[in-house]
């Protein structure tokens, strides 16, 4: 009964996957949308309980004939992307509700996609990253565009659809020329691959290409800042924070786990993008007046930040890109919760930064909490954000990438521009005459749930070991010990 | 027996041909009909090394990116509907609603 023993080790990902099937029938027998809601937040609280629960007790283990692992980096991926998704339920239902385009289907599709991410950041072949890669893929392109009405939705469900299918070709190119050289799909039997040759650098560089187009790195993410601003607030949310999650934890599969040997090689070539990213990022972000397009620049630049840990090609930079991930997600749910939170009040397309004026003093605790997870983006100590950046840099340095630091801290220091100028308008600007929003007031839940966010932002922000030390462990010994 | 290379070689120039109508076309069916080219493209390689391996696992992945395939083409063409009943158009070059 070994399948059933990996069925258990793999609970988070079993449950949801047989909670969005359960939650599909309730949709589809005409349940109320409450409790197609209700039911979702069930199956995600529950995996969430044992994603949570792995975090801290399971042994690192392969399942499925080691197609799969359990433990160590797995679980705490599992962790990200199943957090991630549940506070993005709890957002979506305000969000669709408040925008009138409440459709149930929403909610089976966010745990599909869940399921997908899970499988990719737990991966232990090429054969599940692809898996796990399309299936999260194939449910977001439907979830861009799932305000069907609205035509800027089903515009950026279309570009990202194109833009993704298409890195999709280059990825299975990729791995069928790495299968063609070495003979395998496994990771580790990749790992033993020494010859190089054309074949091989070929699948590299194809396979390589398309994670930074899942990852939005410059000069492969053209799609980006249309598909985040065209989407429903809250599911971009979502694809910024899981979904780059779990294809950052998937190419740090690839590169610790397939390629440790060539790390030379490619740890230039990613330095190189890195550089690109973050500046190319920062600087175009400074002059949107769009927030939702100034935080997509800025999900850009933060891609470039955890290229320069990947970059590093050490234990340090690795602990680091998952620290970094985790609070990514904190904070821009956060954000883009409350970006959600003022369009509700007005419409879809209240993303101006100039309509934000003087929205601070409304509902103070939604000023206050926007200017926390800003502030974090920015990398201001105390909160998460700064803790983030101070290690990846601090491995790019201990890797000799001490240019690629200074790029970094400077492109950094740069971005608190534009995170300051949507504070500005918040608190500073009186709104022109004519033009006042009045906002709803906010649900609790929204509240509470924003507020736990931001909570969390300042605690791992002050008190970063907690977290660390967790993440320090997965590679210090055992499996996936690097060098 | 043909040598592998012949096989590697169709595989590249239609991958190539796919890869060229996508970056061309301005109707989002044919783009999307290139894509799938290059999809096919991979597979024969994949089926070609396969084959001269002695390996099974490669004919597998064919499997599933045929999957893979099918489920892209569902909701593919399920968003150009939604984009031809939004603006009865399904030329790429029209839908230019978003840009910096």
């Amino acid at each position: 009964m070994e399948i059933l023993n990996d069925i258990l080790a793999y609970l988070p990902a079993t449950i949801i996957a047989f909670g969005a099937l359960v939650v599909m029938m309730l949709d589809g027998f005409k349940a109320d949308s409450r409790k197609v809601y209700l039911a979702s937040m069930v199956f995600l609280g529950a995996a969430l309980i044992i994603s949570v629960y792995d975090l801290i007790n399971a042994d690192h283990q392969l399942i499925f004939s080691d197609m799969a692992a359990v433990g160590g980096t797995a679980a705490f991926g599992t962790f990200i992307v199943v957090f991630g998704a549940f506070f993005t339920v709890i957002l979506t239902h305000d969000y669709l509700i408040g925008v009138k385009h409440n459709f149930p289907e929403v909610y089976p599709l966010l745990m599909f996609c869940t399921v997908g991410m899970i499988v990719l950041a737990s991966a232990n072949s090429m054969v599940t990253i692809f898996i796990g890669l399309e299936t999260m893929s194939i449910c977001l392109y439907a979830l861009a565009g799932i305000v069907r009405d609205k035509r800027m939705g089903v515009e950026s469900a279309l570009k990202y659809f194109v833009i993704g299918a298409f890195s999709t070709g280059f990825f299975i190119y990729g791995i069928t020329l790495i299968y063609g050289a070495t003979g395998s799909f496994d990771l580790a039997t990749i790992a033993e691959y020494r010859d190089g040759g054309m074949i091989f650098w070929g699948g590299v560089s194809l396979l390589l290409v398309a994670f930074f187009f899942k990852v939005s790195a410059v000069p492969f993410h053209m799609w980006t800042p249309d598909v985040y601003q065209g989407a429903p607030t809250t599911i971009t949310a979502f694809m910024a924070t899981a979904g780059k999650t779990a294809s950052f934890i998937g190419l740090l599969l690839v590169l610790s786990r397939a390629l440790p040997y060539w790390v030379d090689d490619w740890s230039a070539a990613i330095a190189v993008i890195a550089i690109i990213t973050m500046v190319f990022g920062n600087l175009v972000a400074m002059v949107q007046d769009n927030v939702k397009r100034m935080l997509a620049y800025s999900s850009i630049a933060h891609a470039g930040y955890v290229l320069v840990g990947l970059a590093a090609g050490t234990t340090a930079g690795y602990s680091a890109v998952m620290y970094y991930l985790f609070a990514y997600t904190l904070m821009n749910v956060g954000a883009f919760g409350i970006v959600a939170y003022y369009e509700k009040s007005q419409d879809v397309l209240f993303n101006d930064v100039k309509g934000y004026a003087g929205l601070g003093f409304q509902y103070p605790i939604m000023g206050v909490l926007l200017s926390i997870f800003l502030f974090s983006l920015a990398g201001i100590p105390p909160f998460a954000g700064f803790f983030g950046k101070y290690m990846v840099f601090a491995a790019a340095i201990d890797a000799g990438f001490l240019g690629l630091a200074i790029v970094g801290v400077l492109a950094s220091a740069a971005s608190v521009y534009y995170y300051l100028r949507v504070m500005v308008y918040l608190y500073m600007k009186e709104p022109a005459a004519g033009e006042e929003v009045t906002l709803v007031t906010p649900k609790a839940v929204y509240v509470v749930s924003l507020a736990f966010l931001a909570g969390l932002t300042i605690y791992f922000g002050l008190i970063p070991s907690h977290i660390t030390d967790l993440i320090f462990s997965f590679f210090d010994t055992g499996f996936y010990a690097v060098n | 027996m043909i040598a592998l290379n012949w096989f590697l070689i169709v595989s590249a120039i239609l991958f190539a041909i796919g890869v060229i109508g996508v970056l061309t076309r301005k109707n989002a069916i044919v783009v999307f009909m290139c894509v799938e080219l290059m999809l096919s493209a991979v597979n024969i390689s994949l089926v070609a090394f396969s084959s001269y391996m002695g390996d099974v696992h490669g004919q597998i992945m064919v499997f599933f990116i045929l999957c893979v395939a099918a489920a892209e083409a569902a909701v593919g063409l399920a968003i150009v509907i939604a984009i031809f009943r939004n603006s009865f158009t399904a030329d790429i070059s029209k839908i230019n609603l978003l840009r910096w």
